[in-house]
C-alpha cells in the first residue's frame, strides 16, 4: 500500500535539525525505500517543546496551531512528527482545540492575526512509528529487508509521551515498537521500563534528578543483557546517549549501551549503509553491537523439555 | 354515547387532596356532567367503606361505568377494579383520576387553580370511561417441570428446593460437571470450611435426585413461549463415552498421551488429558474427551482409552444429541468468570512468572490441586518468604469495572491467613478499603490482623522485577502509596496474588436475549427491582439466581437459589396464571404485512404470520407498552384499554370546557371512529 503523496505533511521539530541530524536522516532513507514521500510543513515554528506550555498557555498553543494551520493549508490530511513531542503538542493543541470551546476561539483569534486559522479536526497527527506500522505494515516493511538484524539484542524504549493523552495503542504497555523490530530480525526485550520518562528537560534542571532516572532505565536494559536500545524521540536519545557518560561518572557505572533511532535499525535492515544513516553522530557507540548481528537466523531453540516440577506460565496477551 | 350510567367518587384523602382540592365542590359539578348518574365525596375510597359505597351504588343504581378520583393508580387502581369486581362489574370498566399526586400535592399554593384541574382531570377520566371496553385476562396454565441453567452452588440449591417439593427439574449445565467456581475453592471464609467438603453432598444429592435430570456438558440453543409454557432445546454435547457403559474406573485418562494446560478447572496452573474428568468428585463421574486436543481427531492414531477402556464405552463417533424440553419456569444461575488480569499489564500478569490470580492461588492451596496445597513460586519447588496481595484488579476501576466484587477483599484476608498457617511468610495486602459486612466477616479481618498481615491502604499502583534501591534485586516490588502515612512505599515480596474481580461470562449478554431478559451493559443479568425483587426478571417465568445478576458470596447465592425456587413453588403452586388484558392487538384484515412492529417489540411479543403474511401479537408475551401500536404506519394495532378513542375521548374531556361539545378533537392522520 503506497499512500498518496501529499497525503503526510511532515513536522520536523527543532531537534531533527541539531542535535538529532541522525534521526532524519535515518527517516529519509527508510521513507524513500518505501516509496513515500512527506512534504515538509512550509514556514513551521518551534512546537514550544515542555518549556512553553508551562510558562504561558495561550500562546503556546497559538504557537502549535500555527503548525497546524500551515499544514492544514497545503491540503495534507495526516500531520506526521518524528519526535515524541512535538507529537504530543501538535496532537493536543488539536485535541483541546476541538474540546474547548473557549481554547478554539481565542487561539484562532490569535491566528486570525497572521491570516491563519485552524478548524480542529482538519487533521490526523500521527507519530512517525504509528505512520510506519500503521499506514506501511508489517508485510510491505519485511519485503525490503535485505539484512535481517539476527542476533542483535534490542530493548525498545518508547518514553513517555507516545501514548498521551490517549492512544490507541495501550497506555502502559504498547507493543508495536516491539513487532517492528522483531520483524526486523532482531530479538526483542521485554524491559519493563519501557514507557518510563527518561527525565526530559531535567538534564537542564537537576541533573541529579534526570541522571538518577537514566541511570534507572540503563540498568535495567542492561540487566535485560541489551546491546542496544531503539528510541522514537530525540530528547530520549540524546538523554540516555549524551548524558550516558555523565551516569557513568556519577553512579561509578560503565554501561556503554548504544541509543539508537528506530529508523536507523530499519535502515541497517534495509541494507542502507552505516554512514547514511548517521550512525557516526552518536556519543556511545555502536560498532560492537553491530558486530553482534549475525549472517545467519538464530537456531530455533528446540522446546525444552517440560520441567515436570514447574507450574505452567500463562499466555501473554499479544 | 349509549345509556352508560357512570359513578364519580371524589375522595379527600383526609387532608391530602381536600386540604387543597374543594372536593365537595368537584362532586357536585360532576354530578351535572352527562351520564353520570351518580356522584358522591368521601373521607376515604380505599376504606371498606368506601369501597362497599361503591359495590353498594353498583347494584343501586345500575352503574356501568366507576371513576374514583383520588390518588395515583400505581396506589389503588388494583383495589378499586377488585371492588367493581365484587360487584358484578367488569374491573376494566373502573377509571382512577390522579388528583393527589398530579394535583393536590403539586399545586398547595393556588387552592382554585388546583380545583378547576381537578375537574379538568375527572371530566377526562368521564369522558375516557365511557370508552372502555370489558376485558377479561388471559390465563396461562403452569407446566410442572422447572428448568435450572447452570449447576454452580446457586442453581445446585434451586434445583433441590423444588426437586424436594416434589416437582420435576431439568438442569443444564454447559461444562462436564456441576459443581461450579466452588469446587475450584480450597477454603471457605469465614468457617474456613473445606469447600468441596459442603458442596460435594449436594453435588450428589442433584445426581441421584429422582425428580432431578441432570444434563451436563450441554447448553441451551433455544427458547420460545412464555411464563408456564416454554419450549427450551438443549444440545447435550458429545462426551463421546456411553455413560450407560462407563463406570468412572479412570483407566482411560490415565493412559491417555495427550497432556494439556487445564485452563478450566484447574485456572491455568495445572493439567490434564485430553480424556478427563474434571476433578475428582465430579458429578456425573464420567469422563469427556476435549475434540480439539485428542490425538485421535487430530492424527487418527493413539485410541488408548478405548483400548484399555474395561467396558468398551468410548466412542469416538459419537454425535451431539438435540433435546427439546417443556418447562414451565426458567431459573438461570450461570454464575461469573474471572476478570483477565492480563488487561491490567502493570500487574505483570502473565509476564512476570510470580504474580498469580485468586484463582490461580485457590487452586495452589488446594490439597487436590497442582502443588498438593503446597505454597510455592511458579517454579514449583520455591516457597516465598514474602507474599504481597493486590485487592481490586480490574474492579472498582474506571478502566476496566465499576462495581466493586463483593468478596475479594474476604478471599484476600482468607489466603493472608492460609499463606502464614502453610508457610509463615510476611504477607502485605494492598487495598482501597476492606470490606466485610456479613456475618462475622469482621471478626474474620481481626483474626488476620492478630495473625501478623500487613495491610497498606493504598491501591497498587504497579508490579515490577526493576530494582531500584538495595534489598530489591531478584524480588517483585509493589509500588504503592501508603495513604495512612502518606508515603510512597515500595515492598520487596516473593510472589503476588492479584484479587481479580468477578465479571460476566463473555456470552452474558446473548444469553439474555436467548432468554428474553435484559441484562446490564457489562452482562450481569437485570432483576425486576433491584430493592424489592432481586430474583425475578422482567420476563415472566424467568428468574435469576447467584453471581450471574451480580458479584456476591455463596451464602447470597445460595439465598437466592432458595428465593428463585420459592417463586417458581409459587407458580406451580398456583397452577395457572392470570395475564393482564391491557396489550396490543393487531387487525389482521388491514394489517399489510410491513413488519415494522416485530423488530421494535421490547418483549419479542410480535411474531410474524408467513402463510397470512400478517404479524400477530402474543398476549401472553406482551406488557402493553404501546410502542407497536405508536410504530405501526397503519394503524392497524390497538392497545386495548388504550384504544385511540379512549385517549382522544379523555382530552376532550380536560378540556371540555374550552371546545364546543360537538368539536372533536383530531390527530394527525386519523379518522373519526365513524369513518372508519
Amino acid at each position: 500500500m503506497s499512500p498518496a503523496n501529499d497525503h503526510y505533511a511532515y513536522y520536523p521539530g527543532c531537534s531533527i535539525r541539531s542535535t538529532s541530524k541522525a534521526y532524519e536522516q535515518s527517516t529519509m532513507k527508510v521513507i524513500e525505500s518505501l516509496g513515500m514521500t512527506f512534504q515538509e510543513v512550509e514556514d513551521w515554528n518551534c512546537c514550544g517543546a515542555t518549556e512553553y506550555f508551562s510558562i504561558n498557555s495561550l500562546p503556546a498553543y497559538s504557537l502549535v496551531a500555527r503548525n497546524l494551520s500551515l499544514a492544514a493549508k497545503q491540503g495534507a490530511s495526516d500531520l506526521v512528527a518524528p519526535c515524541s513531542a512535538c507529537y504530543l503538542n501538535l496532537h493536543k493543541t488539536d485535541k483541546y482545540m476541538g474540546k474547548y470551546q473557549d481554547l478554539n476561539k481565542d487561539v484562532n483569534q490569535a491566528l486570525a492575526a497572521g491570516n491563519l486559522g485552524y478548524e480542529p479536526g482538519s487533521l490526523q497527527i500521527r507519530h512517525l512509528l504509528d505512520v510506519i506500522v500503521e499506514d506501511i505494515g508489517f508485510d510491505a516493511i519485511a519485503e525490503k529487508i535485505e539484512k535481517p538484524l539476527w542476533g542483535l539484542r534490542v530493548a525498545p524504549y518508547y518514553g513517555c509521551l507516545i501514548v498521551r493523552p490517549d492512544s490507541k495503542y495501550n497506555h502502559e504497555y504498547p507493543t508495536h515498537l516491539d513487532e517492528l523490530l522483531r520483524i526486523l530480525g532482531a530479538t526483542v526485550v521485554d524491559f519493563p521500563l519501557k514507557t518510563h520518562c527518561c527525565g526530559g528537560h531535567m538534564t537542564q534542571i537537576s541533573d541529579e534528578t534526570a541522571y538518577e532516572l537514566i541511570r534507572r532505565l540503563l540498568h535495567n536494559a542492561d540487566e535485560y543483557q541489551a546491546d542496544a536500545i531503539a528510541t522514537i524521540c530525540p530528547m530520549c536519545q540524546m538523554n540516555l546517549d549524551v548524558f550516558q557518560p555523565q551516569v557513568n561518572r556519577m553512579f561509578k557505572t560503565d554501561f556503554n549501551i548504544p541509543i539508537l533511532y528506530f529508523t536507523q535499525l530499519m535502515g541497517l535492515a534495509f541494507g542502507i549503509s552505516e554512514k547514511e544513516l548517521g550512525f557516526d553522530s552518536q556519543v556511545i557507540s555502536a560498532n560492537a553491537a553491530l558486530k553482534k548481528i549475525a549472517d545467519e537466523a538464530p537456531e530455533k531453540t528446540k522446546k525444552a523439555r517440560r520441567d515436570k516440577k514447574a507450574l505452567p506460565m500463562p499466555e501473554s496477551l499479544p | 354515547m349509549t345509556e352508560e350510567k357512570v359513578g364519580v367518587y371524589v375522595c379527600h384523602c383526609g387532608h391530602n387532596i381536600a386540604g387543597t382540592v374543594d372536593v365537595e365542590a368537584v362532586a357536585e359539578w360532576a354530578a351535572d356532567m352527562p351520564n353520570v348518574a351518580i356522584s358522591r365525596d368521601y373521607k376515604f375510597m380505599c376504606s371498606s367503606l368506601g369501597q362497599e359505597l361503591i359495590e353498594e351504588d353498583v347494584k343501586e343504581y345500575g352503574l356501568t361505568r366507576v371513576v374514583v378520583a383520588a390518588c395515583s393508580p400505581h396506589m389503588h387502581e388494583p383495589t378499586f377494579r377488585r371492588a367493581c369486581e365484587r360487584a358484578g362489574l367488569n374491573p376494566y370498566l373502573f377509571e382512577m383520576a390522579n388528583i393527589r399526586e398530579h394535583d393536590s400535592w403539586v399545586h398547595a399554593d393556588d387552592i382554585n387553580a388546583a380545583t378547576e384541574k381537578a375537574k379538568a382531570i375527572v371530566a377526562g377520566s368521564i369522558r375516557r370511561v365511557m370508552e372502555l371496553q370489558p376485558l377479561e385476562p388471559f390465563i396461562a396454565k403452569i407446566d410442572e417441570p422447572t428448568l435450572v441453567v447452570g449447576g454452580g452452588i446457586a442453581g445446585i440449591n434451586t434445583a433441590l428446593e423444588i426437586a424436594n417439593a416434589g416437582h420435576p427439574v431439568y438442569m443444564v449445565e454447559r461444562e462436564p460437571s456441576i459443581g461450579g467456581h466452588m469446587a475450584q475453592l480450597d477454603k471457605t471464609f469465614p468457617t474456613l470450611d473445606c469447600s468441596a467438603c459442603i458442596l460435594t453432598p449436594k453435588m450428589f444429592d442433584v445426581g441421584n435426585h429422582p425428580n432431578i435430570t441432570l444434563m451436563t456438558y450441554s447448553e441451551v440453543e433455544q427458547v420460545d413461549g412464555y411464563v408456564g409454557n416454554f419450549t427450551v432445546r438443549v444440545r447435550k454435547k458429545a462426551r463421546k463415552i456411553i455413560t450407560d457403559l462407563c463406570t468412572g474406573c479412570g483407566d482411560c485418562w490415565s493412559r491417555c498421551p495427550a497432556k494439556v494446560v487445564d485452563d478450566v478447572y484447574e485456572a491455568g496452573l495445572g493439567y490434564r488429558t485430553a480424556i478427563y474428568r474434571p476433578f475428582p468428585q465430579a458429578v456425573p463421574k464420567y469422563p469427556v474427551i476435549d475434540v480439539d486436543t485428542c490425538i485421535y481427531y487430530e492424527k487418527g492414531t493413539c485410541k488408548a482409552c478405548q483400548k484399555f477402556c474395561p467396558t468398551d464405552a468410548i466412542d469416538f463417533d459419537q454425535e451431539d444429541e438435540i433435546v427439546v424440553l417443556n418447562v414451565g419456569n426458567i431459573v438461570l444461575a450461570t454464575g461469573y468468570k474471572l476478570f483477565d488480569a492480563r488487561r491490567i499489564p502493570q500487574y505483570g500478569y502473565g509476564r512476570l512468572a510470580n504474580v498469580f490470580t485468586s484463582m490461580e492461588f485457590e487452586r495452589m492451596v488446594n490439597a487436590s490441586g497442582p502443588t498438593g496445597g503446597k505454597v510455592v513460586l511458579r517454579d514449583g519447588v520455591t516457597e516465598p518468604q514474602t507474599v504481597g496481595i493486590v485487592h481490586c484488579v480490574g474492579s472498582r476501576d474506571r478502566n476496566y469495572n465499576q462495581h466493586c466484587s463483593n468478596t475479594c477483599c474476604m478471599a484476600a484476608l482468607k489466603f493472608a491467613h492460609l499463606v502464614k498457617e502453610r508457610t509463615g511468610a510476611e504477607i502485605y495486602n494492598f487495598y482501597i478499603d476492606i470490606r466485610t459486612p456479613s456475618k462475622n466477616y469482621e471478626e474474620f479481618y481481626h483474626r488476620i490482623l492478630e495473625e501478623g498481615a500487613h495491610l497498606i491502604r493504598g491501591r497498587a499502583a504497579e508490579v515490577t522485577d526493576a530494582a531500584r534501591l538495595p534489598g530489591e534485586e531478584g524480588k517483585l516490588i509493589i509500588q504503592a502509596e501508603d495513604t495512612l502515612i502518606g508515603k510512597q512505599r515500595r515492598v520487596p515480596v516473593d510472589m503476588v496474588v492479584l484479587m481479580a474481580a468477578m465479571e460476566p461470562y463473555e456470552d452474558a449478554v446473548e444469553v439474555s436475549h436467548r432468554f428474553g431478559i435484559g441484562c446490564s451493559e457489562a452482562g450481569f443479568f437485570t432483576e425486576k427491582h433491584p430493592k424489592l425483587d432481586p430474583v425475578a426478571t422482567m420476563t415472566d417465568g424467568v428468574f435469576i439466581a447467584g453471581a450471574c445478576a451480580g458479584p456476591k458470596d455463596i451464602p447470597e447465592s445460595v439465598e437466592q437459589g432458595a428465593a428463585a425456587a420459592a417463586r417458581v413453588l409459587t407458580l406451580i403452586g398456583q397452577g395457572e396464571i392470570k395475564i393482564e388484558p391491557i396489550r396490543a392487538t393487531i387487525d389482521e384484515d388491514r394489517c399489510s404485512g410491513c413488519r415494522i412492529c416485530n423488530n421494535l417489540c421490547p418483549y419479542s411479543a410480535i411474531e410474524f404470520i408467513e402463510e397470512l403474511g400478517v404479524s400477530r401479537v402474543n398476549p401472553a408475551l406482551c406488557k402493553g407498552c404501546g410502542t407497536c401500536v405508536a410504530a405501526c404506519p397503519s394503524q392497524v394495532i390497538e392497545g386495548q384499554h388504550f384504544t385511540f378513542d379512549s385517549i382522544m375521548a379523555q382530552i376532550e374531556g380536560i378540556l371540555y370546557d374550552r371546545i364546543e361539545d360537538t368539536e372533536r378533537v383530531t390527530y394527525l392522520g386519523s379518522q373519526p371512529a365513524e369513518a372508519r
